[in-house]
């Protein structure tokens, strides 16, 4: 099962589509496409839509909780959008579903900003 | 479930992340038939996949040329899961739940495996490996 990552320029910063499994196998891949982004500079907002993700272990968690701290130390706002039952599930059993900023939808997630 | 009816699958997988996928998917029908929540399915099968990613990682230090042999195990009281390998012990002073107020990358696996399953068992005893005992309760089964 492989994953696919999607990114996009939208008018709020960047926008990162997620789908497949993210487990030990692909998180290398979600981790590198994070590296690239925060390579190519500073965006206000990074948005993750997980919607495509059915499955998640704790090297996809830990690739977040990376990103989560790297927009942190550069000012930048990550936002995860559209976790299915099961992604949400992992969240709150490693209780980190109140740390990171989570929302239904994209539009919900770039409201206000 | 009678005690005939009782089954046992067995599984071997090179440790390489790619058969992660292979071991979920066979689990998956096996834990859904056994009649545990869809919730607690859900986390059996990321404890699993956790284990393994544990073997891969620390008994054998990434190498994609060993084996990891499991053992599902499913009769009328209780749903046990053994995984063996026959790479590094761990050092069982290390191996325990971290704090999850501590906000950081990585050591959430065996939070998941103590969350999903009733007993956690590693035996080094064993001249080479170990093996991982993953044991949860039927009574917990809701109808």
């Amino acid at each position: 099962m492989n994953v696919e990552v999607v990114t996009k320029n939208i008018d709020a910063g960047i926008l990162m589509l997620v789908s497949g499994d993210v487990d030990m196998n692909t998180s290398p891949n979600v981790r590198s496409s994070l590296g690239e982004i925060f390579k190519q500079g500073k965006a206000k907002v990074l948005l993750i839509d997980l919607s495509g993700v059915r499955y998640i272990d704790s090297s996809g968690i830990a690739t977040l909780v990376e990103a989560m701290q790297h927009c942190m130390k550069k000012g930048m706002r990550l936002r995860l959008v559209e976790l299915s039952p099961s992604v949400r599930d992992v969240f709150e059993l490693a209780r980190l579903a109140s740390v990171f900023e989570i929302f239904a939808t994209q539009s919900d997630a770039v409201a206000g900003l | 479930m009678t005690e005939d009816s009782a089954e046992t699958v067995s599984l071997v997988v090179p440790s390489h992340p790619k058969y992660l996928y292979v071991v979920r998917s066979a689990l998956y029908p096996i834990v859904a038939a056994a009649g545990f929540t869809k919730r607690d399915a859900r986390r059996m099968i990321l404890a699993v996949d956790e284990a393994c990613s544990n073997i891969i990682k620390h008994a054998y230090g990434n190498d994609t040329k060993k084996t990891i042999s499991i053992v599902i195990q499913n009769d009328r009281e209780h749903f046990t899961v053994t995984l063996r390998d026959y790479g590094k012990k761990p050092d069982m002073s290390t191996i325990a739940p971290r704090d999850l107020e501590d906000v950081r990358p990585g050591g959430l696996g065996t939070h998941f495996m103590a969350a999903a399953f009733d007993q956690v068992r590693y035996d080094t005893g064993e001249e080479q490996g170990t093996l991982l005992t993953l044991i949860k309760k039927k009574m917990q089964v809701k109808a």
